[in-house]
């Protein structure tokens, strides 16, 4: 899929500079270590015409500035090419620009509250020690409108990501936690300035300060590190390369990034291509494997006027096809619409940290009035009933609270990013740790992605061993599984394609061929089921028959078997046909599996597990699951996806094997025991400290030390958490998978 | 307590040009790569051989 790269029109991602100069991002891959840093930066600055060259070590993107007439882009990337790393221009997505925007913002909100809660903090440790000797009045007076001073305008501008969200949510009708959060903020602020008004001893400036700035280190960690997962997921999109030959108006061909295609383009699909957007055959017919779509494993046929779809694999006819936005009655037209239906359940869901606060916040609040109440009657003055009542709103603002998950989710955000899993919304988390059900699409999820060869057990290695070698040099996707199958990564000199046949060589002085079985005067075989492959091997007198076909993901027997032990209900649905889905189903034991559905189908299906009150998982990868994905309780889709699904799954993981499913749900679930102990930490918390609040014992001093103390135990139990080591996941599909898959072959 | 007039406005002077300071830091986009510039400090790359 990654042609040759000097042949690529990358104008569309060139940036004009400033004096004729042009500028790039791009997104690398093959970055391991820190030398390479210095060794592409090197290298790309010796390159005549560049002007600069550098390399985010964070992002793994590569900004190279060059003068516009001495060089340009696609010789560039070859120069990249050349010394290993395979780079590929990048453009922001809208979403990661606006996460960086909030990033920044955050960062800058908690540089002031930082700022502010230091200075303030220096002047109230001078009153606090000043009230117990010898301050006079008038010093601790000017110490306050210091505070005040410095705390104001700093809360009005840090306190800005509670206040927005909080009215927000008011507005919204349902209060979250930065309710509570800003409440107690401008009561403590209020409360302090009438004091320092009134020639007070006590003011709460610090206490109202230091609670932003414990609250905006969890935002702002929580959001870098969703900021990371955005970057990483960027640059994988980015690094699939996808390229398109477009057909320009003079009727030559141009390739091109497949983002700049625009309906209404033209293009021509070669054999073994993907195709590379949706649209309507012109002309050429062809055999396509629309697995990534439907999950059907058997090849279609299909001839001008037919409508094809993004990610379809061509086999052996050239088509040209005209690009199409989505049209009337298409099958993508279908599968958006009931994506939108079924994502509005999802946007339901409560997350812990507000269900706790709409729990927490009227409890605090009905407190803090009746200890007023309680104290007016006693005879207290208002003034000091206020100041009390007031304490305890400060002393109970949910400092531990308003941490307790996302210091979690962060730590656990951490940990599935190290494994190559990337999550995609912020309560996903949350929701796999409810999961109870999962329901998994056969094609491309329980099966890899690409076809493998199944029978190489019976094959003589050698032959086997010749024929991956020459497969090296065909693009035709049945050559391609034959090739992954070699240990020799060397294609032989001289190697003659013969279109719609095969591809030969001479070794040795012997005539070595492989494609169709005319083409290599092979005896015809009979495929052992409907959806195997074939491709036949002559060496001399030597010939074999390879059987290629979907093969399982190398662990998905023990994975599923672990899920299935620790008590999830599993199930297939697929969009392939029945009998391709039952014997895979037997082999995994799987008791519930359907085949031969339709995405509004798969809706139906998870909706009526929903109905059996279960919180079911679906895990899919293809165009026709995207729907199902939205419409469950939580969803995973493999890197490997169609983008659709990717866009409607809660996170995607980054592996051949399936073990991220169980990772994914391990770790959720673990994530959630802390935040649950972790709010168990705040009613304790509060249990000790609400009392005095009411009692009147709450000092300034006391209320400070309480919300770091709380704040820091809650941080310190979201490290306890347990990380999973990553599985190597660079590992292709070698031969690894073939095991499995002969086993099955033989059952 | 008059030495308070001076030394107060001067600290605080000092945490604004702080403050100040690291915004200058976030803008000029300092905090964008966290892992390269510990690398980079080792490259010999601009010294003269």
């Amino acid at each position: 899929m990654y042609d040759a790269p000097d042949t690529i029109d990358f104008s569309s991602f060139v940036r004009p500079a400033e004096q004729g100069r042009a500028s790039m991002d791009l997104a690398l891959d093959g970055v391991d270590c820190a030398a390479c840093m210095d060794d592409i930066e090197r290298t790309m600055a010796a390159v005549p015409g560049v002007v600069s060259a550098r390399l985010n070590l964070t992002t793994y993107r590569l900004r190279l500035i060059w003068e516009a007439e001495k060089t340009n882009a696609s010789a560039l990337i070859a120069a990249l090419a050349k010394g290993g790393y395979r780079a590929y221009p990048f453009e922001q997505s809208r979403v990661e620009q606006e996460e960086t925007r909030r990033t920044q913002w955050l960062l800058k909100c908690l540089a002031v509250a930082g700022f502010a809660s230091m200075n303030i903090m220096l002047l109230s440790v001078s009153v606090w020690s000043g009230n117990a000797t010898d301050i006079t009045p008038e010093t601790r007076d000017f110490f306050h409108w210091l505070s005040a001073l410095i705390a104001l305008p700093a809360a009005a501008y840090a306190g800005q990501p509670f206040f927005r969200s909080a009215l927000a949510s008011m507005r919204a009708g349902k209060l979250n936690m930065d309710f509570p959060i800003s409440l107690g903020i401008l009561l403590a602020l209020t409360m302090s300035v009438v004091e320092t008004a009134l020639h007070g001893q006590e003011a709460y400036f610090d206490s109202a300060v230091m609670l932003l700035l414990f609250l905006l280190a969890g935002r702002y960690l929580d959001q870098a590190m969703r900021k990371r997962t955005r970057a990483a997921a960027g640059n994988l999109a980015a690094l699939k390369g996808e390229i398109a030959q477009r057909v320009g108006e003079d009727g030559g061909l141009v390739t091109v990034p497949v983002g700049v295609l625009k309906a209404g383009d033209q293009i021509f699909v070669r054999p073994g291509d993907r195709i590379p957007a949706d649209g309507m055959i012109l002309s050429g017919s062809s055999e396509i494997d629309t697995s990534l779509v439907t999950g059907e494993t058997m090849r279609t046929r299909v001839g001008s006027g037919a409508q094809v779809y993004a990610g379809s694999m061509n086999f052996d006819g050239a088509l040209n096809v005209q690009v199409t936005a989505a049209g009337e009655g298409t099958m993508l037209d279908e599968v958006a619409r009931l994506v939108e239906k079924a994502g509005e359940a999802r946007s339901r869901y409560l997350r812990l940290a507000d269900r706790a606060a709409r729990v927490y916040a009227p409890i605090v609040h009905v407190t803090a009035a009746s200890t007023l109440i309680f104290w007016l009657l006693m005879g207290a003055g208002a003034h000091h009933a206020i100041i009390i009542a007031i304490s305890v709103l400060i002393i109970t603002c949910p400092c531990a609270l308003a941490l307790a998950v996302p210091a979690v989710q962060v730590v656990a955000a951490g940990h599935l990013f190290r494994a190559g899993i990337f999550l995609n919304n912020a309560d996903a988390l949350e929701r796999l740790a409810e999961i109870d059900t999962i329901v998994f699409d056969k094609t491309g999820t329980l099966t890899l992605p690409d076809p493998n060869v199944v029978n190489a057990g019976t094959i003589a290695p050698e032959l086997l061993r010749r024929a991956a070698r020459v497969a090296l040099s065909s693009r035709h996707p049945l050559a391609q599984a034959v090739a992954r199958l070699g240990v020799d990564a060397t294609p032989f000199d001289q190697v003659e394609e013969v279109a719609g046949a095969g591809v030969r060589t001479l070794v040795d002085g012997i005539d070595l061929r492989l494609g169709h079985a005319a083409f290599c005067d092979a005896q015809v075989h009979q495929p052992s089921s409907p959806d195997v492959s074939l491709i036949y091997v002559r060496y001399g007198d030597q010939q074999a028959a390879i059987e290629i076909r979907q093969s399982l993901r190398p662990d998905a027997m023990a994975i599923v078997e672990t899920l299935r032990r620790r008590g999830f209900d599993l199930h297939i649905f697929s969009g392939d046909r029945p009998e391709a889905v039952a014997p895979l189903a037997r082999q995994l034991g799987i008791a519930d599996a359907q085949g031969g559905m339709n995405p509004a189908q798969k809706i139906a299906a998870i909706e009526s597990l929903r109905a059996q009150w279960r919180k079911v998982l679906m895990v899919g990868d293809g165009m026709n699951d995207a729907p199902a994905l939205a419409a469950a309780y939580a969803s995973l889709s493999p890197i490997t996806a169609a983008d659709l699904a990717q866009a409607q799954a809660d996170a995607v993981f980054l592996s051949d094997r399936l073990a991220p499913v169980a990772q994914a749900l391990d770790l959720a679930r673990q994530a959630r025991a802390l935040m649950r102990q972790n709010l168990w930490i705040a009613v304790v918390y509060n249990a000790f400290a609400v009392p005095l609040a009411i009692a009147g014992y709450v000092t300034p001093l006391i209320a400070a030390a309480a919300m770091s103390g709380s704040s820091i135990i809650v941080t310190l139990n979201a490290l306890r958490m347990r990380g999973v080591a990553r599985k190597d996941h660079t590992e292709r599909s070698a031969p690894t998978p073939l095991t499995v898959a002969t086993q099955e072959h033989r059952a | 307590m008059n030495v308070l007039v001076y030394l107060v406005p001067i600290a605080l002077a000092l945490g604004i040009t702080a403050l100040f300071a690291f915004m200058w830091s976030l803008k000029n986009g300092q905090y964008e790569d966290s892992e390269g510039p510990a690398h980079r400090i080792l490259s010999d790359e601009d010294v003269k051989k």
